[in-house]
C-alpha cells in the first residue's frame, strides 16, 4: 500500500510537531474512517501515517466539577458504558451505543467521529443540543469551538491542518432536563443514519417546557439545529399537539438530499417522526421516567 | 517505507517489515502465515476479517497493523488449544454453524469476545455481539444455536 511513513506519537506536541503543516499527513486513531476511505480509493493515504492511540493524555472521560469532559480517544464503546453519560447526558449514550457494531465502537473514537464531519454522524446531534464545546490543540495552545461552529460542511471543519482535537467538554444540565437522539435505521448494526434527531429539554416544576433544544442527523450538509422543532414544544407540557408541532417544524427545518438510502421527500417525512420521537423520549426522562438505552431498537420493536 | 517491528500474535513474537499503509488483515495472511483471518468486504462492513486486540473485536481490514506493536492480537487460530478446540469451536460443528465457512473465523472471533465478557448470554445479546458479522449463506440460526450452546457448557 504505497510508500508511507508511519510514526507513533506518544505525547499531542509529539503528535503536532509530526503531523506539521498538515500537507502530506493525516492522524489516525481507530482507522475507521481512515481506512475506509483508503479502501473505497475516495482518499489514499498520505505520505505520513500518525498514529495517536497511544496518546495517554487523549484518554478517558469523567465528570470534573460538573462538567463532562471527554478526551478524543474515548470510545464509543467506553462512552456507553459510562454511568454518567446514561444517567446525565443519555443523549450521547443512546448515539454511541448506536455506532458501527461492537468491532467499531472498539476502535471508533469520539474524537474521529466529530472530526470526519459526516452529517449522519451519530454523536454530533446529541453534542450539539447538550451544549457542547470542542478543545482544538495546535502549536499556538488551545482554542475552544462551540459545537455549532465546527462543521463547515460535509467531511469539512473550522480545523486547520495543524490542529488536533483533544477532547469535547459537556456542561451540566439544569435540573429536570432529559436528551435521547433517535435515528431512522433500516438494520440494527453497521447502519448510518437514515434520518436522526437528537433533543434535549428542561422543564419546570409543573412540567412545562422552559428550555429545548433539538437538531437534526442527515438532513442538510452538517448537522443543523431545529428552531421551529424547539419553538413548537416551547411552553408546552409536551402533550400530542405539542409533538406534532415539533414533527412539522423538524420536517419544515429539514434540508435532505437524496442518495442511495433515501430520497428527499422520504427524509423530509421521516425528519418530523423521529424528531417528534426524540422530543418525547427526552421529556419522559425529564419527567424521571426511565427510557432504555439506546432508545431507537425500543422504536423498532413498535413499543412507542 | 519498511518498518521493522514485532508482532505479537496468539502469544508469538512475528519480526515482520510492514509497509506504513499495511492493514492487519494482510500482516497476518502475508506476513505473519495465519491465513484464518479472511478477507471479505474490505469495507469494515461485515466482520470477516475480525480479530481481537487486546481482547477487543476489531475489524483488521481497516485497522492499521502498526498500531498493533506493543499489542496482543487474537485470531481464529489463537482459540483451539493445540489440537483441541474450543467448546465454542465444537459447537459450531455440533449444531451445523457452518455452511460456506467464509464467515466463521470472524464469528468465532465475535462470539469468543461476548462470551468472555458475558458468559450466559441471552439469544438476543448473541445475536446483536454478531451484528457485525456477515454470513450471506444466512445460517444465523444455527450460529446462534451454537454459542447458545457453547454458553451453556
Amino acid at each position: 500500500m504505497g510508500d508511507v511513513a508511519f510514526h507513533t506519537a506518544t505525547t499531542v506536541a509529539e503528535a503536532l510537531t509530526l503531523v506539521g503543516d498538515g500537507s502530506d499527513a493525516r492522524v489516525v486513531a481507530g482507522g475507521s474512517d481512515l481506512m475506509v476511505g483508503v479502501r473505497s480509493g475516495k482518499s489514499p493515504l498520505p505520505g505520513t501515517v500518525v498514529a495517536i492511540h497511544r496518546i495517554a493524555e487523549l484518554h478517558g472521560l469523567g465528570v470534573v466539577a460538573g462538567e463532562l469532559r471527554i478526551a478524543a480517544l474515548a470510545s464509543h464503546a467506553e462512552i456507553c458504558a459510562d454511568a454518567d453519560v446514561c444517567s446525565g447526558w443519555t443523549a450521547l449514550a443512546d448515539a454511541s451505543a448506536l455506532v458501527g457494531s461492537h468491532a467499531t465502537r472498539n476502535v471508533g473514537t469520539l474524537g474521529g467521529n466529530l472530526m470526519n464531519a459526516s452529517p449522519a454522524m451519530e454523536t454530533g446531534g446529541p453534542l450539539m443540543v447538550l451544549g457542547a464545546t470542542v478543545t482544538l490543540r495546535s502549536a499556538a495552545g488551545d482554542r475552544a469551538v462551540p459545537i455549532e461552529e465546527l462543521w463547515t460542511g460535509p467531511g469539512r471543519t473550522v480545523a486547520s491542518p495543524g490542529e488536533l482535537c483533544t477532547g469535547v467538554v459537556v456542561p451540566a444540565l439544569p435540573a429536570h432536563s432529559g436528551s435521547a437522539y433517535v435515528r431512522l435505521e433500516y438494520r440494527r448494526a453497521m447502519e448510518i443514519a437514515i434520518v436522526g434527531a437528537s433533543a434535549c429539554v428542561t422543564l419546570d416544576e409543573s412540567g412545562i417546557v422552559t428550555s429545548a433544544r433539538v437538531a437534526l442527523t442527515a438532513l442538510a450538509p452538517t448537522i443543523i439545529r431545529s428552531p421551529a422543532a424547539e419553538a413548537a414544544i416551547l411552553g408546552t407540557d409536551g402533550d400530542d399537539a405539542a409533538l406534532d408541532a415539533v414533527a412539522a417544524g423538524a420536517s419544515a427545518d429539514a434540508r435532505p438530499i437524496s442518495d442511495l438510502r433515501a430520497n428527499e421527500d422520504y427524509r423530509r417525512a421521516m425528519a418530523g417522526v423521529i424528531a417528534k420521537r426524540a422530543v418525547a423520549v427526552a421529556a419522559q426522562r425529564a419527567r424521571g421516567e426511565s427510557f432504555p438505552i439506546p432508545a431507537t431498537p425500543v422504536f423498532m420493536k413498535g413499543s412507542v | 517505507m519498511k518498518h521493522a517491528v514485532t508482532l505479537r500474535v496468539n502469544g508469538m513474537d512475528y519480526p515482520v517489515e510492514l509497509e506504513g499503509g499495511t492493514p492487519l488483515v494482510r500482516a497476518l495472511r502475508d506476513h505473519v502465515g495465519l491465513m484464518g483471518t479472511k478477507e471479505g468486504c474490505d469495507d469494515c462492513e461485515c466482520g470477516a476479517c475480525m480479530v481481537l486486540v487486546d481482547d477487543k473485536p476489531v475489524n483488521s481490514c481497516t485497522y492499521l497493523a502498526l498500531q498493533t506493536v506493543g499489542s496482543e492480537v487474537t485470531t481464529v487460530e489463537g482459540l483451539a488449544d493445540g489440537d483441541t478446540l474450543s467448546a465454542l469451536q465444537s459447537a459450531f460443528l455440533d449444531q451445523g454453524g457452518v455452511q460456506c465457512g467464509y464467515c466463521t473465523p470472524g464469528m468465532l472471533v465475535s462470539a469468543h469476545a461476548l462470551l468472555r465478557r458475558s458468559p450466559d448470554p441471552t439469544e438476543e445479546e448473541v445475536r446483536l455481539a454478531l451484528g457485525g458479522n456477515l454470513c450471506r449463506c444466512t445460517g444465523y440460526q444455527k450460529i446462534a444455536s451454537a454459542v447458545m450452546q457453547a454458553a451453556k457448557g
